[in-house]
Order: C-alpha cells, then structure tokens, then sequence
C-alpha cells in the first residue's frame, strides 16, 4: 500500500474497513474497447499506444481492446474500425509492461480465426460475449480459446432482463464449456443495486466453486460506481470500468472513481489511484471526442433497458431521417432488440419518419 | 440413377430437426403438386425424435440408425437432403458420392457449389451435374439475392466492391446444430455473398434474439456500389428480386424501401444500399416467426425439385 492508498484510508474517518470484509479485487479498464463506441471506432495507433502506457503505469491490471463489438466487428452495421483492431491489439501488447491485453468476441460476428489472431498479437485474455440467454453459441470458442492456453472470461449481456436463476444457468454452460469467469454485464445501465447483487450472488452459488465471477457496469442511470459496490460484496472479484467513463450509452463505471472507493473502503486492486486520475485528464481525456454524459439519450438506454452501443446509431438515425433519437431508443426498448442488432434503428427511423409525414398531411 | 423413365426422383431426409420435418411437409406439398420427387425416407440417430415420428405417420420409411442404416438398404435413394451439421455432412459426403447419390445440403459444410434458388438455381443440374450442392445457410438464402440483385444492377459501374449483412432470428427457431455452427454460419454466408452475390467482399452476422413472442427473422443486406451507380436502377432491381423469392417464399417482403446513402467517411466514400427484409415462415412446421427456416427450406426443394426435373428429362 502506497502513502496515497494509505490517505485515502485515514480520509475514510472513523468508519474503518468496510464491514463487509477486505477484499482483492481484479480490474479491467475497457475504454480502449467499450471506448470505441463513444469514439465512433476510430482510436489511432498513438491514441492506443498512449493510453495503454498510461494505464499499465498506474498498475490497472488488465486492458481490454478490440472494435467495440468485439473482434470482427468492423463494419457498416456498427462502424468501420479506423485501424484494425489487430493492429490496436499489437501496439497494446507491445506497450503494456506489466498488465495484461484482453480481447472480447462476440460469436455470430467474429470467429474463431479472428481468436487466434488476436493471441498471435499478443493477447492474453479472450473475452468471449452473447446475450444473456444464449450462452451455447459460445461453447466452440471456449473450447478453443482454452486449447489456446488464453485465459477465459464469459459475459452475459444485457443481464437485466433475465432473473438471477436463468442468468445462473448461463453462466454454467460457459463454465462447463471452459470458461473461468462469468460477468453480469449490465449493457443496458439498467440493473438498480439488489438487482445487481442478487445476479452476482446467484452466479456465485451456481459457479463459485470452479470459476470468478465479474461484474461491467454502465452509467445509463447514474449507478455504475454504487453498483459495482455492491457487486464487490455480493462476491464478484473481477471489476469492469473504463477511465472517465470512456464507454457506451453514458459510458462505463468510471474506474478511478472506483479505485477511489477501493481505497477508502480499504479493498485491494494493485491501482495507484493519483496516478490513474492524472492518466485520466491528461491522456484518456484529449483522445475523447466528447466527456460520456447523462443526457436525453443515454437516460432513455437506461429507462428502456436499451443496449448502450445503440446510442450513435440512434443519433445518426434520427439526424438522417429528422425524428427523435429518443423516441428510437424507446421503441428499440419495447421491441426488445439485443446487442448487435443496430441495423434495426434505421427500421424503426423510417416508422417514425412516416408516422410523422402521415400526421403533417393530416393536420 | 434411374435406367428407365420414372415420374419421380427418391429421396431421404437425414436429420429429422426443425429443419429436416419443416422439410419433408415442403417436399410432400411439392410432390402432390405434380414435383418429380417422392420423398420416403427419413434417418435420424434418436428413436425419439419427434420427427421421425411425424414422418412416419407421413408414410415414410424412418430409421434411426442413421445413414450406416441408409446406406445399407437395398434400394438407395436418388437424392439426399442433408440436414444435420455441418460436421456431420462433412463425414458423410463422399459416403454419398461414392453410392451415387446426390446431395442437397442444408447445413453450412460448403462441401459442394452454393445454390441460391434465383441467381443460380438451375446450375449444378442434369445427369453431369454437381454431385453435391450446398444451400449455404438461411440468413444467406434471405440477403444473397438482394446482393445479387444489386450486383446485377451495378455491373456497369464496377458492382458491389463490400457487401454485409445481418440475419436476427428468433432464439427458439435456432436449434443446436444451429448453435454448435455459428462460425460456419458467418464464413459459409459471407462466402455466398461474394461467390453467389457477385460482391467483391462478403461479411456476415447472425443474432439469436431471445424476445416473446417471437420475432419474425429480420435481416439487413448493405451493399458499398459506385456514388455515380443508377440508383433507380438499383431500386428496380431489388423490388424485381423481391418478386422472384416470393415465388418460391411467399412471406418474403422489402420492410422499408431502399435506402441508398451519399458516400461520407463512415461508408469508406462508397454509396451505402441498405435494404430490410422480413421473412415470414408458412408455418409448416414451426410457426410463421421461423422464415429462417421456410426459406431454407423453400430454397432446398426448389432445388432439389429443378435437379430431379432436369435429370428425369435427360433419362
């Protein structure tokens, strides 16, 4: 523990260590994956060598980057990648001293060539996503990627619209397939506190005893930091976060935030916390094309259960066709899409943009 | 082969999933309808599948002993339709061409040529024909004739240089082998859209959507064309594609019209052709949501009926 971790601990007052007990928490910053939906897939080489260095510097312990799809994901329905996530994965690989470069797939968009590409590059950690009900798409590649040697973690997305027994479930047909860490992923920035507890709580009960569990949160409704809190002492040891909330929708749980909490709390990440928050304005903050923020959209995504990747597609649809981006995501919220399917926004676009000539006519 | 002139081709179903039984009701209708295939056999590996049993009370012949059993029989089948996996079909196939049979594939091996039944349906045909054909998968049944479609209407501008498309089907309408090849499905589609679609690059993805009630399958073809291309021409082109699959897929509709976008950054300064298709089932034999199944199956019997057609009339 360094003198800053030691300051933060004599700032927490009287209160002590957290009550629920110490712990030792392994975090994972994501802008430089989950970041590539807010900058619209267009990091360059420095932008990732930068930010790489920065945060191996201050101790975060993993970095995850691929295309914010995942591996494969550069295309028109979610963006061109300026450069390839292959490349961006290298430069990481080749940047990092100490931390590990994790990559994410998502079956049904990348396969299991792009895997073996990525740990040709350098990658340690294949990340492997599907929605939350549909975990068996993912049994190939686990399979491969452990064969591989890489280390595995699962994500069920959108986890906020299954209940925790159904998520346990999934989470144990990752498990069995080979992986050694299953996510509640809260893509939509939906979960509400003993929402998130509960996921996690029922993960641990149905996988604790062969593999972690891991907790990515979002900002759609302003409670990434509280609900990875309470992930934490529900028993997830792996942490999601993305500096200054470099993420979709409203963007990640903001992680120097919560190595501060960590601190204060008296928990555990190997995260100089001082150092991490210069990283954060002064070399995460100038490759943003803008801070992430609670606005009318990103709000919705959390109201509506949308998916937080949607919000650009969203924006871009409603410009083109001159109707409410927020009304987009709410209907994409009733039509219950997933992750993956923004060519539905541009659908739902032209219904509004025709709804409202209709009601122009008539008036 | 057959040695003297016969109303019909046989045929055996392997795989008696969603996929084989939705098939053996498309190829029953056909045969009542004056086709020239009899479709008696149906093989699977499960004594309780529950379409084995329906084929049974269809009047077909049905095993579960698998193709060793099939292939045991004294009269073999003229025609196959494969439906398991694409790791199975791989194992079969050359069992198949050694016996003389010939194999319509409904799983993503990509052993043989891809068909698509209105760009390239009547290829593959005749005594000479390929021995082995491939339907490619659902979600390239559904895009690949709108990428042909534009393709065809491009050619005097260069065509489609990048052509992507993306297949949302209902979680339940997904079977495992479905699940078990979902990178076959990506590489074997995305191979069509290039070699059957006539773009230049093909890309593929496929989402299982989990929604209730179940939603109908969805899929989104973009094609990058010349910014100077005819775009009414290529609007032309895609309603007259619409029309050739109704042909054979009735519940085969253009969502939206076509949306064609000015060449910008975010379409590497390529036009972008965004084209929205919903595929409505006949509900044969899941209900109407799983187009991904009828217009695989639709696409199979159209084209097993034009290679049955085609050999009956050379013999």
């Amino acid at each position: 523990m360094n003198d800053v971790n030691a300051l933060a601990r004599t700032w927490s007052g009287t209160h002590g260590d957290d009550p629920w007990g110490k712990l030792d928490l392994r975090l994972t910053d994501t802008c430089l994956r989950d970041g590539s939906h807010h900058k619209r897939h267009l990091f360059t080489a420095t932008e990732c060598h930068d930010i790489v260095e920065a945060l191996d510097a201050s101790g975060v312990p993993v970095i995850e980057v691929t295309h914010g799809d995942g591996l494969g994901g550069s295309s028109f329905n979610y963006g061109f990648s300026r450069t390839w996530e292959q490349e961006l994965i290298k430069i990481a690989a080749e940047t990092a001293k100490r931390a590990k470069i994790a990559f994410l797939m998502l079956p049904g968009v990348g396969t299991k060539d792009d895997i073996r590409a990525a740990q040709d590059n350098g990658g340690q950690i294949c990340r492997i996503a599907t929605h939350c009900t549909e975990a068996d798409v993912s049994i190939q590649h686990f399979g491969l990627a452990r064969e591989l040697g890489l280390e595995t973690v699962g994500f069920l997305m959108m986890s906020h619209t299954q209940p925790p027994e159904v998520l346990a479930k999934q989470a144990r047909i990752m498990v069995d397939a080979g992986c050694q860490c299953v996510y509640v992923v809260d893509s939509a920035g939906a979960l509400i506190m003993e929402q998130t507890a509960d996921r996690v709580s029922a993960l641990v009960a149905e996988i604790g005893e062969q593999a972690d569990v891991g907790f990515h949160g979002h900002e759609n409704l302003g409670l990434g930091v509280a609900n990875t809190i309470i992930a934490a002492r529900a028993g997830a040891t792996q942490i999601d976060g993305s500096v200054r909330r470099f993420g979709a929708g409203a963007g990640n749980t903001p992680l120097e935030a919560f190595v501060g909490v960590c601190d204060k709390l008296g928990w555990e990440t190997g995260i100089d916390f001082l150092q991490l928050v210069d990283a954060s304005e002064d070399v995460i903050r100038p490759t943003m094309p803008e801070e992430c923020q609670l606005d009318r959209m990103t709000l919705m995504m959390g109201y509506a259960g949308v998916y937080s990747s949607f919000l650009k597609h969203a924006g871009n649809a409603a410009e083109r066709y001159g109707v409410s981006g927020a009304q987009i995501l709410l209907e994409a919220g009733r039509r219950k899409l997933i992750g993956g399917q923004e060519d539905q926004l541009v659908d739902i676009a032209l219904i509004l943009k025709r709804e409202a000539d209709k009601q122009a006519a008539n008036s | 082969m057959p040695e003297t002139s016969r109303a019909k081709l046989t045929a055996a179903i392997v795989g008696p999933g969603n996929i084989g039984t939705d098939l053996m009701y498309k190829l029953l209708r056909s045969a009542e309808n004056g086709g020239s295939i009899e479709p008696r056999w149906m093989i699977g590996v499960d004594p309780t599948s529950e379409g084995l049993k329906l084929a049974a009370g269809k009047g077909l012949e049905t095993s579960h002993e698998g193709v060793d059993w099939l292939l045991k029989q004294d009269e073999l089948p003229d025609l196959i339709f494969e439906a398991t996996s694409a790791y199975v079909h791989r194992e079969y196939a050359p069992r198949y061409e050694e016996a003389g049979i010939r194999a319509v594939d409904l799983t993503p091996a990509a052993v043989g040529p891809a068909v698509i039944p209105p760009v390239n349906g009547e290829e593959h045909c005749g005594v000479g024909g390929a021995m082995n054909v491939n339907m490619i998968t659902c979600g390239g049944q559904a895009t690949i004739p709108m990428v042909a479609a534009v393709s065809r209407a491009t050619a005097p501008f260069g065509g489609v240089s990048y052509a992507e498309i993306v297949a949302s089907v209902s979680s339940v309408s997904a079977g495992p082998g479905t699940r078990a090849n979902i990178d076959e499905f990506t590489r074997t589609t995305a191979a069509g859209v290039a070699a059957i679609g006539g773009a230049a690059e093909g890309k593929a993805i496929i989402i299982l959507n989990p929604a209730e009630p179940p939603m109908i399958m969805r899929d989104t073809i973009f094609c990058a064309v010349d910014p100077d291309a005819d775009r009414d021409a290529i609007v032309q082109s895609i309603a007259a594609m619409e029309k050739a699959v109704q042909e054979y897929v009735p519940g085969y509709r253009l969502l939206q019209e076509p949306q064609i976008d000015d060449p910008s950054p975010a379409t590497r300064g390529q036009a972008k052709v965004s084209i929205f298709v919903e595929v409505e089932g006949a509900g044969d034999f899941l209900p109407p949501y799983a187009g991904n199944l009828d217009i695989m199956t639709a696409a199979a019997t159209q084209v097993g009926e034009n290679i049955a057609r085609s050999i009956l009339a050379e013999v």
